[in-house]
């Protein structure tokens, strides 16, 4: 009897252990970064672009890539949204445990799973055979391209959690299974969807390795879609592999700054899917 | 046109971005094929999967430093994860009490929205001097912190949301009462779990981690930036290493100069494309498995 009771205990402990060290890392993470990048956060961080020599040290901001960023992700997201919410509509159509469906997501899941580098190098392959230059177009066509199986799947699996009975419901009514989808199900599904989409846009924002190639790099804020285009995490990059210590101590502040867009955009989407939970059939 | 007829025409609009999003994954297997072919065609593949020789100048495309250089990150990572999100998701499905766990999977959920760049940043500026400083020298080893202990464990703790947001959804589909009938035959809470949950769930575990392994492959920046990026085969965990998504990300800029050089590195990215591919093919399979039986 001691024994199990032991076991219990210890295999209980390793539990706290294991989640204090989750807790401990997500912690650490946020502070070190603003421990190290507070001294040199400053109001012209955001709002000025880089001068001459930004990157021996000389004065200015970031906000090309913070503009730059935000360019790409809403492009980005909006593209994959008019791409996405369709494909999931038409999944609706079947029943849920149809063959076609169901596969479709299978390779949509593993669409999902592919590194967002990968997506990068095979649109600047696209581009090399147009003999194009990297901007923020192809920029935003990349990242949409990965967001495109990410949010499809999110949400198609919102979708996919309004109860039977209210479709039926609407069936009883007359309404047929395309406007059941459209005035049912995603009206049902409205706080989900956004929530998604607004998780989309945090993984647009965030993602340095698809843009590489193909988004270019400016100091300037873009004007035409045209334009290449900086974005702030590959801000961060550049500032932290140059060699001079105080354009490092910036690379530390840009993640400040990263870090609390990312951090408006979650909880931005919990407000907005809070909200229209209202309008929902409980 | 009556309602049945217009729901008919919009059926068929909807099926173009349908079919856009399905075929993608296949014809990004095709274009890089495609690209591939001129490196694949000057050597058998299992020359350049063995050889460890990379010199792109010199026309030597050895892809080994590279493939084992993921491994051990990979490798790493994901024995230092897994225990810790298993117990964790355990943790949180199994004991905690609803307050505690409605509060921490918002903050797990943060964990995974963080950008990669950010977990870079973070290894240069704790993990790495903590190598350098720390580890390191305990043991009598001269490092530069730049190795592959450093870019496992920043790897390490990008993967627990994904570990355990998806276990935690594998154990939440064992019903309540068959956790009830173990602890009405005198179970602990332990003894439950260990006997009936984990019995219950493990080919899940199992595509949960596989789900996780193929994450962990792709991760590009927060890698490269901490794993010191030299083209050897690692022997130890305080070696560099070059991962293939590194070798991808770090020469673009020149590929175009080399003969073959673009033609090599998109041969990596179809082979990380595959390696992830075939994990992600196997855990579902797992899956459709397990919702079989069920």
């Amino acid at each position: 009897m001691d024994r199990r009771i032991a076991e219990e205990r210890f295999f209980k402990g390793l539990m706290y252990v294991s989640l204090f060290i989750v807790l401990g890392c997500l912690i650490s993470v946020f502070a070190i970064v603003i421990i190290k990048g507070i001294p040199s956060l400053n109001i012209s961080m955001v709002t000025e672009t880089p001068h001459g020599g930004y990157y021996l040290g000389g004065g200015g901001g970031i906000l090309n890539a913070i503009v730059g960023s935000l360019y790409l992700a809403a492009g980005a997201v909006i593209l994959a949204t008019i791409i996405s919410i369709p494909t999931a509509w038409y999944l609706q159509n079947f029943p849920r445990s149809s063959r076609f469906a169901s596969s479709t997501r299978i390779l949509l899941d593993i669409a999902a799973g592919i590194p967002s580098l990968i997506y990068g190098a095979f649109v600047f392959l696209i581009m090399v055979f147009l003999q194009t230059e990297a901007s923020l177009f192809w920029g935003i066509i990349t990242v949409a391209l990965f967001l495109v199986p990410l949010l499809t799947r999110a949400v198609d699996e919102v979708m996919q959690t309004v109860p039977k009975k209210l479709m039926d419901a609407s069936y009883a009514l007359g309404a047929t299974k395309l406007e059941t989808v459209f005035h049912v199900v995603t009206k049902q599904a409205l706080p989900g969807i956004l929530t998604a989409v607004l998780v989309a846009f945090g993984r647009g924002i965030g993602d340095a390795a698809s843009v590489l190639f193909t988004a270019g790099y400016t100091d300037a804020i873009p004007v035409s879609i045209t334009d290449p285009v900086a974005t702030l995490p590959l801000a961060i990059f550049f500032q932290l592999s140059t060699p001079f210590p105080e354009v490092q101590e910036r690379a530390y502040a840009s993640g400040i700054i990263l870090l609390v867009i990312v951090l408006i955009t979650c909880v931005g989407s919990r407000y907005l899917s809070k909200k229209f939970t209202k309008y929902c059939v409980k | 046109m009556t309602r049945y007829s217009r729901d008919r025409v919009i059926s068929s609009v909807l099926f173009v971005p349908a079919v856009f999003s399905s075929i993608l994954l296949f014809v990004m297997v095709i274009v890089l094929f495609w690209k591939s072919e001129a490196i694949l065609s000057t050597k058998p593949l299992v020359d350049l999967l063995l050889s460890s020789s990379w010199r792109p100048v010199a026309g030597n495309f050895g892809y080994l430093p590279f493939i084992m250089g993921t491994i051990w990150v990979t490798a790493l990572a994901m024995i230092l994860a897994i225990p810790i999100s298993l117990l964790s998701a355990i943790y949180l499905s199994e004991y905690a009490p609803p307050r505690i766990r409605d509060t921490i999977q918002p903050v797990i959920d943060l964990l995974s929205g963080i950008p990669s760049v950010i977990f870079g940043l973070f290894g240069i500026l704790l993990i790495i001097p903590l190598i350098k400083n720390s580890v390191a020298p305990l043991l009598g080893i001269n490092s530069s912190g730049y190795c592959i202990l450093a870019g496992g464990l920043v790897l390490a703790i990008m993967v627990f949301p994904i570990l355990i947001s998806l276990s935690f959804e594998v154990f939440q589909t064992v019903p309540r009462e068959m956790r009830e009938a173990a602890l009405g035959l005198g179970a602990t809470n332990w003894e439950a779990v260990k006997h009936v949950v984990l019995k219950k769930t493990y080919p899940g575990v199992i595509a949960v981690i596989i789900l996780g392994f193929s994450r962990a492959f792709g991760e590009t920046m927060a890698v490269l930036m901490v794993v010191g990026n030299v083209a050897r085969v690692p022997s130890s965990v305080f070696d560099p290493a070059y991962p293939l998504p590194a070798l991808i990300a770090n020469n673009y800029g020149e590929m175009m100069s080399i003969p073959l050089y673009d033609s090599a590195l998109m041969f990596a990215a179809l082979l990380l494309l595959a390696i992830v591919v075939i994990f992600n093919l196997m855990a579902q399979y797992v899956l459709m498995i397990l919702r079989k039986v069920e």
